[in-house]
This record gives structure tokens, C-alpha cells and sequence, in this order.
């Protein structure tokens, strides 16, 4: 039984606080991401998972032991560095039987655990060489297969990705996801790249200054963000962020700025029962600003292009509406031209209110 | 570490920590107890040698006026200053040109160099005092400041070499580019960067001129041309009587300018010395 | 018009002063030119005397006159002599000794000192202070401190109850060698100490981290990991205190002058008591220049080593 139960967490260093009250259950087998930026403490919860930091407050449970002293050996997990942490004077055979040799595993059993992770990874031709003769991505592999020799309880992984290039961060991830099936172990993952996030885990935790901003499932992040910062952390490009004011015209609700309105649709206005603020933050994302034939107030946006930017797949268009600046994902085909004028239909379902005293969601 | 108990650090950290500064303090401890002893107290066998009695500046006294301590102090001083400015010079000029100017014959100078640290004093004593004879430099301090650049040279042309590595190509590439002579690039611009080196360096050759024993115990007999720690020991032992208490005044006064520049430039002291060592 | 004047410039031949400044722009030139100083210096005090110093050895030159060729004699006559081989005996086991210890106890001090802690600074200073303090005066210290009658030493191990009577240290054979070798180490783990503890702060603290995870004990990270890595270095700055011991002078001819009875005489002392006090420069010459195979072994090994580490 490999869940792994962080209750009540909180990690301080002098005055700092780099985790706060963290709590969180992992199911047996789930992959789970700690996303956010620099400095929220994702690292630092991975490592204190890991035992290679001392915890402040709060109880770790694995399975049903509670490891909060106990040593990282003993914790019978298996950690991914950043930078790989490879054994420089070991050949990539002995840096991954070192974990076995140190358990006093027998001479056969390590050289048969040591193949059959070699032979997953594909790194069976590098056994003798030493780091140094590898390249980024042939030591990304043996630093996963050192762990999964180990068949650990839990897998970490600290921003494993972070070294390669950009197109072998792409393959790996699908390699790396296809590991997880494979191995059917828990994975504690810990990343800054929203996209890793979103395509690897089961579950994602968005953290931000030591504290959990949100749980769930990729999607229910992206359709279903709770506050500012989730919805504009998920997604890329991010979600575009105006301040408007609620205006009332009869039955209908909308959301008004100096050069454009919306209204909303009567579920979103029912999300606006019980808020007393007269200005509220819009949030919609690129995806959802539609390319619209022409300007029907009310429903559409008036605006003038800046710069194109054609991916190939899309094209990102950032226009603005008077003091407005949007960015708007349209077909690949379109025909947009800087400095011309065009109209944008926001996708009503898909428009996010925001508080503007918390910045969370409204619901 | 999460895991480690205060018992295990007793042993593995405090423990050996403290035992080892006791064997590291104690002569010092000794040395400087000695000192303030008059040698009625000194020679008492019956009192508990490890505190002062009554403390006495009897034997500092001795040092000052019935020696010539001040006049060695100032011997090793012109020797060190001296010896460390000739080295400091010809150390920054070669390992400039063999760091940065790699002319031909560079590599295997700075070989040959570095060789040169290896060779110990003890093997070139005889032959030295043989030219220094020659040379009617005997009993002549300048015997020593000729001749102390040969192992305070090699050491700071190495140094020196690790620090120009630090300095990148691109800024004398640059200055090259808008016109100035290589000359002026060694002197405006590489020489003021290397500072630091310059200075841990010159500090080295000073401590290292003042530890320094065999050649002045072998180029040098007279009396006013000793350096402090010959004269210390040639001169403050008459016969069978050890003068022990004006003796370690001298080992406690003669190590008071060397630490001061120690204790002011340790961390160029350590950051020279580890340098070295990397390279 | 202009033409004309820019080829009749052409054709004047460069200033001597321009030949310099040309010169001086050459690195090659400019290259030899500045290792001159050092070099002139090193050939003159370094290069020269160790080709003299092997002559002298063939010679009987006597201080103050020049001598005569006479081939192998001195070695002939010192490979006769006992108290030469007492001396070949002191050295080696002086060395040995006093390096394998200073060994030891400079990788447990360095990786003590590796961690963390208030006061790291002072700390490393303090440990410094043997290494700064010039050799002659700390060993003019041991020199009182290990007299037979007032030692600090005696008299503490006699309260302490470990022993019932004083230490004769520098006046019988073997306790004046391990006095020596004990007051060689007290100076030179210093050395070791703080080259070691550079090595180990340039090891990836992350290695660790892995190695515990992957269940290694603070022993085991240390013999796998620390050990390992840090080789090299451990090899060259043993080289060097290798070296530096086995030519030694001063520690010894400060305490003992090679006595009692020439029991703790090591090459150094030998020979310089041979040439200055018994004027015989060329048998002392020889002494010394049994030290050169030894060294040059040393430096060999240690090249070799470190080829192979490589």
C-alpha cells in the first residue's frame, strides 16, 4: 500500500515561511504534480516527503507508518534530482546497483533488477560508460532507472525535465507517462511547466507562496479554476484578465469597460447572487474569444490587432479593445493583418468571474 | 538530516572537534603561559604549572633589552618585504605570458616552474651557499632576498595563473579592438582586476619568508644579521643555560606580526591556498 | 598627388622606436620578455645549484676551497657509514609516520569541519593557526614543552594519575622520534585540513542526498562517495606533504639537532651538519642528493595516479 498522507504540513526556515499548512492524500498509484511558480514550495514539500528535510509542523504518513523522523533510507522511496545527481566516478551500471548494494541485495538478484530497468529505458548499450561520456537525455534515463531498480513505494521526481531541450522534454514526458502505467507505482511529481503538469498528472496541486491554491484533475483546473491565479497559471497561452463593472439593465446582466459589453448569460449572472462589489474581474481564455463577422454590442468586441503571431497549428492574435489588451487563439487559416480592425466573440459558457477583494472565483 | 539525535552528533561532531583543538591550543597555551612567569616561578617545580602566579613582563623585558630581538625583527622584516615584492614582480609577469600570451614554450615552462616548487630547500643549501660565497653575499641579507624567490616564486606564478583563468579573453579581445598596446592591457586593465590574487599572494610570501630557516641558519653567522628565528635559537642558548622564559617571549612577539596579517587576510589566505590546490 | 606621398612614406623604414612598441604587440616576444625576470632567477638560484649540488657530491670540496673530482667516494664511504642508514631508517620512518597520521586526522577534521555550524569561520581560522605561525618558533615551543624536567605535558599525565613519573622525551632514542613525529603532525594537518576541505565543498551536495536515499549510511556515503571524489586532491596534497616532510630541517634541528647521539638525524639535518658545522660540503652535498631519487619517485607515482584517475 503505497498512499502517501501529508496532514496539517508546514515547513518554516528562521522567519520564512515556505510551506504552510499543507494537506494532502494520495492515493496508491496516482501521479500527482505539485506545480507552481519559483518559490511556492513544491520543492520543499517533495523533500520533505523525501526525509531531506526536517518538518516543522504536521504528520507525513506512507501506507500507515508515520515517517516524520524516520530517515530518508528507511522511507523505501526513490527520488529524480534536477540535476540527476549521477555518481561521477560510477559507471551508469554501478550508479544504478548502488541503491541494491547498499540494502545488501544478493550479486545475481542486482545485475537481473539492473537489465530489466535498462532494457525499459532503452539504456542497455550504456552500461559501462561513467556520466560524463552521457548525454542530457541519456542521463535523464539513468537517473530514472537507478529509482525504478529500487521498486520503491513512491517515486519523486524533482523538475526531472527542466535540463533538456524542448524537444526531448516532449518525448520523455510521453515516456515518462507511459513508465507510470507500467510501473503502477504512486509518483509525487514536482514541476513549473503547467503544460507537464496538465499532460502527466492524475491530479495536479497548484501551489503559490507555500500555500495549496488548488486540487483536482487537469480539466477540472482548466474549466474550473478558484481563483485568479489558477486560472491564470493553467493554460497557455494565459487566460485573459479585464476589470469590468456589473451593470444592470432590467432582467439582463453585464460586465461593462470604458470601450465594450458583455452580457452574461443568466447562469453566469446567477453567479453574482450575494456579491456586493460593483466592479468584478473577467476572465476569458484565448481559446474562447471566437473570430465573429460582425459587431453586435453586447455580444462582441470591437478591437484592433497589435501583433500576429502564427504558431502553425493557430494563431495567437493580441489585440486591444480601447485600453483593453486580449489575446485571442483563432483558427490557423484566418486572415489577420496588424493594425486592422477585428472582432472577437468571447464564448459565453466559458467567460470566469472573479471577485475583485479576493480574486476568487465567484460561485 | 531528519533522523539524527543529538547523540550522534555528540560523537560524530563535538567530540573530536574539542579533543583536537585542546592538542591544537595547548603549546600555544603553554608558550604564551611561559612567557609571563618569572623564572623563579618558571623553575618551582612545585607549583601548578598551568596558571600564572604572579605574572611578570620580566621576561619580555629581557627580550627588548639584553637581546637584539628588535634588531632580527627588523632583519626578517626587509627580508620578507623584499623578497615577497621581487617574487610578486616576476610571479605576475610570467604567469601572465603563460596563461594569456601562449607563446611557444609556454606549457612546458609552466611545467618547469611548478617543478621548481617541488625541489626542497634541504637539497639546495649546499650548492646556494657554495655561490653565495662566490658571490660575497655571505652574511649579507641580500643572500636571502635572492634567494627566498626560488620557492616563493613558483608557488605565486601557479596562484597567480589560476587567477588570470578567472579574468575572461573577451575583455582584453575588447581592448585590443579599440586600440590599446598589450602592455597598457596588463597594466589597466589585468592588474587591478587581479587584486585579490596580487594580495593572497603577497601574503603567502610573507609568511612564507618568515618561516623560512635553513638558508639563513647556513648563509648567515653574524649576529646582527640573523634573522628572529635563528637568532632565537643560536643566541638566547649560552652554553647549557636555556633562557626558556625570554625564549618563548621571543616565539610569542616574533608571531605576533604574522598572525596580524593572518587574522587580517584569512580569507584571501584560504581562497589562495585552496585556489592553488584545484588547479 | 596623394598617391604618390602615401608610397614615399611607405618606403622609409620603420623607427626603432616603432620596432619596440611593434615589438611588444608580438605575444611570442612580449611572452618571453615577461617570463625572463622569473625564469633568469629560478635558472640562477634554482637550476644552477642542483647541477652544482650533484658536482659538489662527486668532489671533496671543503668550505672555503674548491675540490677535486673524486668520483663515488663520498657515497662509497657514507654507504659505510652506520649512522648514515640510522638517518635513511629516521627519515623513512619519520615520514611514513607523521604523513599517514596527518592524513587521517586532516580527512576526519575536514569533514567535520564540512558541516554546518556557528562560529565555522573562527573555526577554520583557528585550525589554521599551526600552519601560519612560522615552523621555528612553534618549534622552539615543543623544544620547552618537551623538557624532561618542566614539561606541561609530564606534569599533567602525572596529575591525571597516567603516569608515575616524568617523560624523558628528547633525551632517549625513540621517545625523541615520536616527539618529533608528534610535533610534525601538530604542524601539518592544518595543510590537509584545508586543502581536504576544499575538495569536499566542490562535491555536489546532491550526491549525498541520492546516496541517502539510496539507503547509504553516513559511513557508507563517505567511503563511496566522499573517499572517491576526492582522490585526486587527496593524492597531490599527500604528494606535497610527502615531500615537504622528508626534506624537512628545521622541526628537527630546532629540538633535537639530530641527537641524542645522532638517534633522530634525518637527511637534512645530516647533511647540513656534515657541510656548515663540519666544513665538509662535499659529503653533505652527497647526503642530500640521496634525497633526489626518492622525490622524483614521488612525483612519478603521483603523476601516474592521477593519469590513471583520470
Amino acid at each position: 500500500m503505497a498512499e502517501v498522507r501529508l496532514e496539517n504540513i508546514s515547513k518554516h526556515f528562521n522567519k520564512v515561511i515556505a510551506v504552510d499548512d499543507f494537506n494532502l492524500s494520495i492515493k496508491d498509484r496516482e501521479f500527482v504534480v505539485l506545480v507552481g511558480p519559483s518559490g511556492c514550495g513544491k520543492t520543499t514539500t517533495l523533500r520533505m516527503i523525501a526525509g531531506l528535510e526536517a518538518i516543522t509542523e504536521g504528520n507525513i504518513y506512507i501506507g500507515d507508518r508515520l515517517i516524520n523522523r524516520l530517515p530518508a533510507k528507511d522511507r523505501n522511496i526513490a527520488m529524480v534530482f534536477q540535476n540527476y545527481a549521477l555518481y561521477p566516478h560510477m559507471t551508469v551500471y554501478q550508479n544504478m546497483a548502488f541503491g541494491l548494494e547498499q540494502r545488501k541485495a544478493p550479486k545475481e538478484e542486482i545485475k537481473q533488477r539492473v537489465r530489466e530497468a535498462a532494457k525499459i529505458l532503452g539504456i542497455q548499450d550504456l552500461m559501462d560508460r561513467r556520466p560524463k561520456q552521457l548525454s542530457g537525455g541519456q542521463r535523464q534515463r539513468v537517473a530514472v532507472g537507478r529509482a525504478i531498480v529500487r521498486k520503491p513505494e513512491v517515486f519523486l521526481f524533482d523538475e526531472p525535465l527542466s535540463n533538456l531541450d524542448a524537444k526531448l522534454r516532449v518525448q520523455t514526458r510521453v515516456e515518462l507517462k507511459k513508465l507510470h502505467e507500467r510501473l503502477a507505482t504512486t509518483i509525487v511529481y514536482v514541476t513549473n511547466d503547467q503544460v507537464e503538469a496538465m499532460t502527466m498528472g492524475d491530479r495536479i496541486v497548484v501551489m503559490k507562496d507555500g500555500l495549496i491554491q488548488q486540487v483536482g484533475a487537469p480539466l477540472e483546473l482548466y474549466n474550473s479554476p478558484t481563483n485568479i491565479f489558477v486560472a491564470g497559471f493553467i493554460g497557455s497561452p494565459a487566460m485573459n484578465f479585464f476589470e469590468a463593472e456589473l451593470v444592470h439593465s432590467g432582467e439582463r446582466l453585464s460586465v461593462q469597460t470604458d470601450s465594450f459589453r458583455i452580457d452574461l448569460s443568466p447562469k453566469k449572472a446567477a453567479l453574482t447572487e450575494g456579491y456586493s462589489e460593483k466592479k468584478v474581474i473577467v476572465g476569458i481564455r484565448p481559446e474562447d474569444l471566437l473570430e465573429a463577422r460582425e459587431h453586435v454590442t453586447g455580444k462582441t468586441i470591437q478591437t484592433t490587432v497589435e501583433v500576429v503571431e502564427p504558431i502553425g497549428s493557430e494563431i495567437y492574435v493580441n489585440v486591444s479593445a480601447g485600453e483593453v489588451p486580449l489575446t485571442a487563439s483563432v483558427d490557423r487559416k484566418a486572415r489577420v493583418k496588424p493594425h486592422q480592425e477585428f472582432v472577437v466573440e468571447p464564448s459565453l459558457d466559458y467567460l470566469h468571474l472573479f471577485d475583485i477583494r479576493n480574486e476568487n472565483t465567484l460561485s | 538530516m531528519v533522523g539524527e539525535r543529538f547523540g550522534s552528533k555528540l560523537i560524530k561532531f563535538y567530540t573530536p572537534l574539542v579533543l583536537y583543538l585542546v592538542f591544537l591550543l595547548f603549546p600555544f597555551y603553554w608558550m604564551a603561559n611561559t612567557v609571563f612567569k618569572s623564572d623563579i616561578e618558571l623553575y618551582d617545580l612545585a607549583l601548578n604549572p598551568l596558571y600564572i602566579h604572579s605574572p611578570t613582563f620580566d621576561n619580555v623585558a629581557h627580550l627588548f633589552t639584553q637581546t637584539i630581538f628588535l634588531r632580527w625583527m627588523w632583519n626578517t622584516f626587509f627580508v620578507a618585504i623584499l623578497a615577497t615584492i621581487i617574487s610578486l614582480a616576476a610571479s605576475l609577469l610570467a604567469a601572465y605570458a603563460i596563461q594569456r600570451l601562449q607563446f611557444k614554450t609556454s606549457g612546458p615552462t609552466g611545467v618547469a616552474i611548478f617543478l621548481g616548487y617541488l625541489v626542497p630547500q634541504t637539497i639546495l643549501f649546499i650548492p646556494l651557499a657554495h655561490i653565495i660565497f662566490k658571490l660575497r653575499l655571505w652574511d649579507s641579507l641580500w643572500s636571502l632576498i635572492l634567494t627566498y624567490p626560488t620557492f616563493l616564486i613558483p608557488f605565486c606564478t601557479w596562484l597567480l595563473m589560476g587567477y588570470f583563468k578567472s579574468i575572461p579573453k573577451e575583455m582584453e579581445e575588447c581592448a585590443m579592438i579599440d586600440g590599446t598596446s598589450r602592455i597598457n592591457i596588463f597594466r589597466k586593465i589585468i592588474l587591478p582586476l587581479c587584486l585579490p590574487g596580487i594580495l593572497s599572494a603577497g601574503i603567502f610570501c610573507f609568511t612564507l619568508s618568515w618561516n623560512e630557516f635553513i638558508y639563513a641558519l647556513a648563509f648567515i653567522s653574524a649576529t646582527t644579521s640573523k634573522t628572529v628565528p635563528i637568532g632565537l635559537v643560536t643566541e638566547l642558548v649560552r652554553g647549557d643555560v636555556y633562557h626558556w622564559g625570554p625564549l618563548m617571549a621571543g616565539a610569542l612577539c616574533a608571531s605576533v606580526p604574522v598572525a596580524l596579517v593572518y587574522s587580517f587576510f584569512v580569507e584571501h589566505y584560504v581562497a589562495g591556498m585552496t585556489g592553488a590546490l584545484k588547479e | 598627388m596623394d598617391a604618390v606621398a602615401a608610397t614615399e612614406q611607405d618606403f622609409r623604414p620603420p623607427s626603432l622606436r616603432k620596432r619596440l612598441s611593434m615589438a611588444l604587440e608580438n605575444p611570442t616576444f612580449l611572452g618571453f620578455l615577461f617570463v625572463a625576470p622569473a625564469e633568469l632567477l629560478l635558472l640562477i638560484f634554482l637550476a644552477y645549484p642542483l647541477l652544482l649540488g650533484l658536482w659538489l657530491g662527486l668532489t671533496d670540496t671543503i668550505v672555503g676551497r674548491e675540490g677535486n673530482f673524486i668520483g663515488f667516494q663520498n657515497y662509497i664511504s657514507l654507504v659505510h657509514d652506520a649512522s648514515f642508514w640510522l638517518t635513511v631508517f629516521n627519515t623513512f620512518l619519520y615520514t611514513l609516520v607523521a604523513v599517514f597520521f596527518k592524513l587521517i586526522l586532516g580527512v576526519g577534521l575536514a569533514v567535520v569541519l564540512n558541516r554546518d555550524f556557528k562560529g565555522k569561520g573562527l573555526m577554520r581560522a583557528i585550525v589554521l593557526l599551526p600552519w601560519i605561525i612560522p615552523t621555528a618558533l612553534s618549534a622552539i615551543c615543543f623544544w620547552w614543552l618537551y623538557d624532561s624536567t618542566f614539561s606541561g605535558i609530564s606534569w599533567t599525565l602525572i596529575k591525571l594519575g597516567l603516569m608515575d613519573h616524568r617523560i624523558n622525551f628528547l633525551g632517549d632514542a625513540w621517545n625523541a622520534r615520536w616527539s618529533l613525529i608528534v610535533a610534525n603532525i601538530w604542524r601539518g594537518v592544518p595543510f590537509f585540513t584545508i586543502g581536504l576541505l576544499a575538495g569536499l565543498q566542490t562535491i555536489n551536495p546532491d550526491l549525498y542526498e541520492a546516496a541517502e536515499i539510496d539507503g547509504a549510511g553516513s559511513w557508507a556515503r563517505f567511503r563511496k562517495i566522499t573517499l572517491p571524489l576526492l582522490m585526486p586532491l587527496l593524492t597531490v596534497v599527500t604528494v606535497f606533504s610527502t615531500i615537504w616532510t622528508f626534506a624537512d630541517f628545521q622541526l628537527v634541528w630546532v629540538i633535537t639537532r639530530g641527537g641524542p647521539g645522532g638517534a633522530t638525524h634525518i637527511f637534512g639535518t645530516l647533511s647540513f651538519q656534515r657541510a656548515m658545522s663540519g666544513g665538509h660540503f662535499g659529503e653533505g652535498a652527497a647526503i642530500s642528493n640521496f634525497m633526489l631519487p626518492i622525490l622524483v619517485a614521488c612525483v612519478f607515482i603521483a603523476f601516474v595516479f592521477l593519469r590513471k584517475e583520470d
